[in-house]
């Protein structure tokens, strides 16, 4: 689900953020063909060919235009290559996407444990208006019932609404909101946290100071996210405004909605990405059948995606051309088996012998990777956070969830290897990530107080 | 050290991560299973009694140490799965990683995950302001609570060799052996706060452990010497 930068009014609207996996073949990106004087990153077109001969599993984009390149016919050869590369290459990716959810969820722990504001209650969004501070329990149950209701309602509806605005090409829009959102949340948001940490550290900045650390910060990140820049930094940039957003949502949720909505979220997840009519579904195949990166700013790339222009080989390579899928684009991250690319680009290389631009094959080489949707690594970070947050057993309960949500993350790649089409990356991590937190904060903590207070091990 | 070890050694090799993730989230699922026998044991008891009380935590000590070797065992019937699936994903046949680096890997996993779910809370606490053992406690709860959740996270490391060894070659012995010292350790525990009680014969557990692991994994006195003195 799309999460964050779409808002146009508030900060809700991120809700829309996708929470699908994508793998790092996305197609945009042109692909490039052996002995063909393609342009673009040959990975995709490599990644493409194999998928167009393969008889595996839909691919996205490439059973769309991979058919009509004039596929070599090692094509087929090279597809058990692929399958073989697949593990390879699939715990590295695996670590590539462990790296940065891992680094978003220190932040969201840090600050919350650290920073007081982000737990105290001042109020909702209207995103959920129902209040919980009701007397009963049944009544309290109902509103965080409601609220979720409410809330998913408008991520479908947004979502909804995002998919209509692509499918009829009204890019304009689409970018002019994501710009909007980014911008507010790049620099309204840092501004709020900056505040509130230097007052937690009571440490004195002037206004000018402050302005021109904001200003810079918003802009370096504005040109990273939306247009070039390394890819280290627009990663950087990426995991800082996931924090930003799950601390938003952190501290303006109220508890029961907020694992409700969590649990509803991820069931909703499911739905959108692997029904035939689901809207992230048809927003990926739209753009695989446009060949079209996704919208920056919504997803996290593990690797950048250059496109290598075949004519010059030397000077082209470095150059991140087509930041189509790297640069957050809004494209919901489809699990797609990242080893593919990899493999078939590695694969694609070594057996071309004829082709002069060798010096290539090294620099495509590492450009594969996995795409993540910045909603997941918010959600993920809002389960943890709200599990440092309200959780008695403090620690113990965060570190479980943490644990747990990297497991699933794990589960749901190696499932992205087997089935190598998008899927979505909420349902098997937050289901494991609730199991864990109810249970740790419920039975595992009484049991380790009990256990830590005598000095027993076990 | 532990950590110390996660960084030389495993954080290298993703795949290594993803094992030690695994192993952590096993370790998890046996500690939540173990809980939630406790709990309802206590639930269903009364809680006045102390006596009872104490038993029951026996119990679930006890209980929770069998169950986590059970889930050892059931850790180690999952890798053998998954190195036969790298092994015949793997270009020139043979698994990138050994099972004796499964075994080491799955160890350092439980282990971290128990020394942390024992130590950090604690860590914790110790930020902040007060005195230890102000209530007629013993003060050096904190250094002896360091020192035997390090030694018991090297414990779980090299009972993971120890066991997967012993699953390996099918020598029942082994892994009972592993079991029953994990079974001591604990119980030595509950000589606390007689720290001599529990904190020395854990060491010299551990050592034996060590040396025992090392021999297994292929290692023996020529070699320790001749490591020791091409350093130095």
């Amino acid at each position: 689900m799309i999460t964050f930068m779409n808002n146009s009014d508030s900060e809700e609207e991120p809700c829309n953020e996708r929470t699908s996996l994508m793998s790092a073949e996305s197609p945009p990106i042109p692909s490039y063909q052996d002995g063909l004087q393609a342009s673009a990153a040959g990975e995709a077109q490599a990644h493409r060919k194999r998928r167009a001969g393969s008889s595996r599993g839909p691919s996205n984009i490439a059973s769309g235009e991979m058919s009509g390149s004039g596929v070599p016919v090692r094509e087929n050869a090279l597809e058990n290559e692929e399958e073989e590369l697949t593990l390879k290459y699939g715990a590295k990716h695996v670590i590539m996407l462990f790296v940065p959810v891992t680094l978003c969820m220190i932040v969201v722990v840090a600050t919350i444990k650290s920073v007081r504001f982000y737990t105290e209650k001042n109020g909702q969004l209207i995103y959920t208006p129902f209040s919980e501070d009701t007397p009963s329990v049944g009544q309290r149950l109902l509103n965080s019932v409601l609220n979720t209701i409410v809330m998913i309602s408008v991520i479908i509806v947004m979502t909804v609404f995002l998919v209509l605005l692509y499918k009829y090409r009204c890019y304009k829009f689409i970018h002019g909101w994501l710009i909007l959102s980014s911008l507010m949340l790049l620099f309204l948001f840092t501004y709020i946290y900056l505040g509130e940490v230097l007052k937690t550290y009571n440490v004195a900045m002037d206004y000018p100071t402050l302005f021109i650390v904001i200003w810079n910060f918003g802009a370096v990140g504005m040109i990273c996210i939306h247009w070039k820049g390394p890819l280290q930094l627009q990663q950087a940039y990426l995991i800082m405004i996931s924090a930003l957003m799950a601390l938003v949502f952190i501290k303006y949720l109220p508890e029961w909605s907020a694992w409700v909505i969590l649990g509803a979220i991820s069931i909703y997840d499911l739905m959108a990405v692997l029904c035939p009519k689901g809207p992230l579904r048809m927003l990926v195949e739209t753009a695989q059948e446009r060949n079209e990166p996704i919208f920056p700013a919504l997803i996290y790339s593990s690797a950048m995606m250059w496109t290598v222009g075949m004519a010059k080989p030397d000077t082209a390579a470095r150059g991140p051309c087509q930041q189509t899928w790297d640069a957050a684009e809004d494209g919901r991250e489809h699990l797609r088996s990242p080893s593919h690319a990899e493999s078939q680009m590695s694969e694609m290389r070594s057996p071309v012998p004829t082709h002069p631009i060798t010096s290539l094959e090294e620099l495509e080489e590492e450009e594969r990777g996995v795409k993540l949707g910045l909603g997941d690594f918010i959600f993920y970070s809002v389960l943890v956070g709200k599990a440092a947050a309200t959780a008695s057993g403090d620690w113990n309960t965060t570190l479980a969830c943490f644990v747990a949500i990297l497991i699933g993350l794990c589960l749901t790649l190696l499932l992205l290897a087997v089935f190598k089409k998008a899927l979505p990356a909420l349902p098997i991590s937050i289901t494991f990530g609730l199991i864990f937190y109810f249970s740790t904060d419920n039975l595992v903590r009484p049991f380790m107080d009990t256990l830590a207070s005598h000095q027993l091990y076990i | 050290p532990a950590f110390g070890l996660f960084i030389f050694t495993i954080a290298r090799d993703p795949l290594r991560i993803i094992i030690l993730i695994a192993g952590a989230f096993f370790w998890l699922v046996s500690l939540l299973l173990s809980s939630l026998i406790w709990f309802i044991a206590v639930k269903a008891s009364d809680p006045q009694d102390e006596q009872l009380q104490k038993g029951l935590l026996i119990f679930g000590v006890m209980f929770s140490v069998l169950l986590q070797e059970a889930f050892r065992f059931l850790y180690y019937k999952l890798l053998r799965k998954a190195i036969e699936g790298l092994v015949a994903l793997s270009e020139d046949g043979c698994s990138p990683i050994s099972i004796q680096q499964m075994a080491y890997v799955a160890g350092v996993g439980f282990g971290l995950m128990s020394g942390a779910f024992s130590m950090i809370n604690l860590l914790a606490d110790a930020l902040g302001p007060g005195t230890v053992g102000i209530h007629g406690d013993s003060q050096l709860y904190f250094l002896t609570s360091a020192f035997m959740t390090m030694v018991l996270i090297f414990l779980h490391t090299f009972w993971g060799i120890l066991f997967f060894h012993g699953c390996e070659h099918r020598r029942w012995w082994e892994i009972a052996a592993v079991v029953i010292m994990h079974l001591t350790v604990s119980g030595l525990s509950f000589c606390n706060p007689l720290y001599v009680g529990s904190l020395v014969p854990s060491y010299l557990l551990m050592a034996a452990a060590a040396a025992w692991a090392y021999l297994l994994s292929g290692g023996s006195a020529q070699n320790l010497r001749r490591f020791l003195l091409c350093k130095c």
